[in-house]
């Protein structure tokens, strides 16, 4: 654990798990077309500004936020691999339902976007 | 034609709507090039179609979003990408219910997954329904709902439904070869094509320092194609090894009937030397690294789970060019080593399969009509061999034509004439893939990783593992499951199938067509129980 603090470069406080860097929009059809048309969907209770054809996966990669989940088995952080349905490193917990592929569901205004820690917990629910 | 974002597609979302039948001549699964031109060829000649496609809208990967366009600059992508629109203008002609010829006979179900094709050909599958306002209009009207590029559909639950079909049409594409080496399940590797994706469906671009690497036409383009968007790329590393341009000349004269693909692939070459980007020929020992040059493993934890393990994320990557070993920073490397059939559908089906050698991967037994081992199952597109979109098209009519005669809406002689034009474009097509095959076949490196690089991804299990239990004498790829529980993720084996009988068939000295593959069971994607038990109903 000690190497951690002692990391210089790039991520060492928690906060940094957010980085400024992200996927960044580049100039759209739609916003040409259809002015200020955006759906906000919340990733981890924060507020994201999508497009209506975006997929939850999408959301995941434009906030900011590093990774999308974190394995079952390891512990290790994964996020969105292929982005069209087939690796399933992009479930995600999506409107209280988990473990849904978040590349293959478009977003939606209100949509709740939650990262996916390890495995589930059986609430008995 | 020119069709435009603001286009409107007919869809059948709700499974009670009148309009939506349970029985079918002919029920295509995938709406991609080979999907869409095949249900328009078929219902042209009087077939009743169902096309099942697992995205919200038609284009499959190679024309992603092709009727919602993201980006602006159509230069971007270029023309190849835009020409899917010709294929949705064909298929909306289809949907037209005023269309005299074909009015009524297709059914087109967006956002269907297929999870189950039955032994009395039946086809189970589940549907998103939508948001309670458009179900109920539609239960009133009983007219399938008009979605729209901009209505957004809300997924609120899905739905399994059963239609039955007299033949089928598999034409579920390809993937991206998936590319085992150290660190590519760090958060920040990702494919070449779910970049591509990203600029089609939403115009957005990888966060920057960007590497690419790996070996392919896709590779070349997809770096072209990020660099027209203004998107800064670090390095372009090709792992296509030394030699390959020697051995792959033998097939140059059958590449030379498609001259106009060959000279693409070299203006794309010329156009990345011209933009001056970093170009590293015949790079090995490619490695993603979690630490940044020089310092310790960089991880971080999640504020939200302070009793949580630290996290590792892409810092880096590593690799070497003539034995000398490189670092260079980065926040996403793209991965790419070519594509390969999507058999998850034809495996489940117990299709004979075969190994193509110079395309390193299985692929469906067809014959030239695109029939299966399984007199009533036809496959067309990159699901049954790679051979690129254009030749899905071609392959899509063929299928079409061939499956219209077959239930009497065409004669021999029809058949026949009908086919030729598109075999003609289809040979063309199809003659350039052994140059392109040989010539970026991957790296060793790549299809037998080192021992410690996961191999299957969902499970976390390593090459160094499943060489441990080949040595044991297993008999085959059915076996790691029950010994390391490889393949039985939630990803069924897509990920790591491929590997694991590569990796079997070097310890035991055997070929991968005597290894074999993992034996695939419906549900060939994870339902919830109500899904499964709407079926019961």
């Amino acid at each position: 654990m000690d190497n951690v603090l002692t990391a210089k470069s790039a991520i060492s406080s928690p906060s940094d798990v957010k980085e400024v860097a992200t996927f960044k929009r580049l100039a759209t059809r739609t916003e040409t077309e259809q002015a200020g048309k955006t759906v906000t969907v919340y990733v981890d209770d924060q507020p994201v500004e999508m497009q209506p054809n975006d997929s939850a996966a999408a959301a995941v990669l434009t906030s900011g936020l590093r990774y999308g989940r974190t394995t079952t088995v390891g512990n290790s952080a994964r996020a969105p691999y292929c982005m069209m349905g087939v690796c399933f490193e992009c479930l995600l917990e999506i409107d209280g339902i988990e473990n849904v592929q978040g590349c293959m569901t478009t977003v939606q205004e209100g949509m709740r976007i939650k990262r996916q820690h390890q495995a589930r917990e059986l609430s008995g629910r | 034609m020119n069709t435009t974002a603001s286009l409107s597609i007919e869809t059948q979302q709700n499974p009670n709507a009148a309009g939506a039948q349970s029985s079918y001549d002919l029920v295509i699964i995938g709406a991609g090039p080979a999907g869409m031109s095949a249900a328009s060829t078929a219902c042209q000649h009087g077939l009743r179609v169902a096309l099942l496609d697992e995205q919200p809208n038609p284009g499959g990967q190679i024309y992603r979003a092709i009727g919602q366009t993201a980006l602006q600059d159509e230069k971007v992508l270029g023309p190849d990408y835009y020409a899917g629109r010709q294929l949705l203008a064909d298929l909306h002609q289809a949907l037209d219910s005023n269309n005299a010829v074909t009015q009524g006979l297709l059914h087109y179900f967006s956002g269907s997954m297929v999870w189950s094709i039955e032994q009395d050909q039946s086809v189970c599958f589940s549907q998103q329904t939508f948001a309670a306002t458009n179900s109920a209009d539609s239960e009133n009207s009983g007219s399938p709902v008009k979605q729209t590029s901009q209505t957004n559909p809300m997924a609120t639950s899905n739905t399994s439904r059963r239609i039955n079909a007299n033949k089928i049409l598999i034409a579920t594409g390809a993937m991206e070869r998936p590319v085992p080496f150290p660190g590519w399940t760090l958060p920040g590797v990702m494919t070449c094509g779910s970049a591509q994706i990203l600029l089609k469906q939403s115009a957005l671009a990888p966060k920057m320092p960007l590497v690419l690497a790996g070996s392919g036409p896709l590779l070349l383009l997809i770096a072209a194609q990020l660099h027209r968007a203004g998107v800064e790329i670090s390095a372009v590393l090709d792992t296509t090894p030394k030699g390959r341009y020697r051995k792959a000349l033998k097939y140059l004269p059958g590449a030379l009937k498609n001259l106009p693909l060959l000279k693409k692939g070299l203006e794309l070459l010329l156009e990345l030397k011209q933009a001056g980007i970093h170009y590293e020929k015949h790079v090995t020992g490619l490695k993603a690294l979690s630490c940044s040059d020089g310092q310790p493993s960089v991880k971080a934890f999640d504020p939200a789970k302070p009793d949580m393990q630290p996290i590792e994320l892409l810092q880096q990557v590593e690799y070497s060019v003539n034995g000398k070993i490189h670092h260079r920073p980065c926040q996403t490397l793209l991965v790419h080593q070519g594509v390969v059939p999507n058999v998850q559908l034809s495996r489940a089906l117990r299709l004979e399969h075969q190994w193509n050698t110079l395309q390193q991967c299985w692929a469906p037994e067809k014959n030239t009509w695109g029939r299966s081992s399984h007199a009533d199952i036809f496959i067309a597109g990159d699901g049954g061999g790679i051979a690129g979109a254009k030749a899905a098209e071609y392959q899509g009519r063929i299928a079409a034509l061939k499956i219209a005669q077959t239930l009497g809406y065409l004669t021999e002689d029809q058949l026949l004439k009908h086919a030729e034009p598109f075999r003609s474009l289809l040979d063309k097509q199809q003659a350039i893939r052994p140059f392109l095959d040989q010539l970026y076949q991957p790296a060793d490196e790549f299809l037998t990783p080192a021992d410690d690089t996961l191999v299957c991804r969902c499970e976390e299990v390593t090459a160094g593992e499943i060489r441990a239990i080949a040595a044991k004498g297993i008999a085959g790829p059915n076996q790691t499951k029950a010994f390391c529980r490889s393949g039985m993720g939630p990803c069924q084996g897509r990920m790591c199938g491929l590997t694991v009988s590569n990796l079997i068939a070097e310890v035991q000295g055997k070929t991968p067509e005597e290894v074999g593959y993992y034996q695939i069971r419906s549900p060939i994607k994870p339902l919830t129980l109500e899904e499964l038990a709407d079926l019961a109903q």
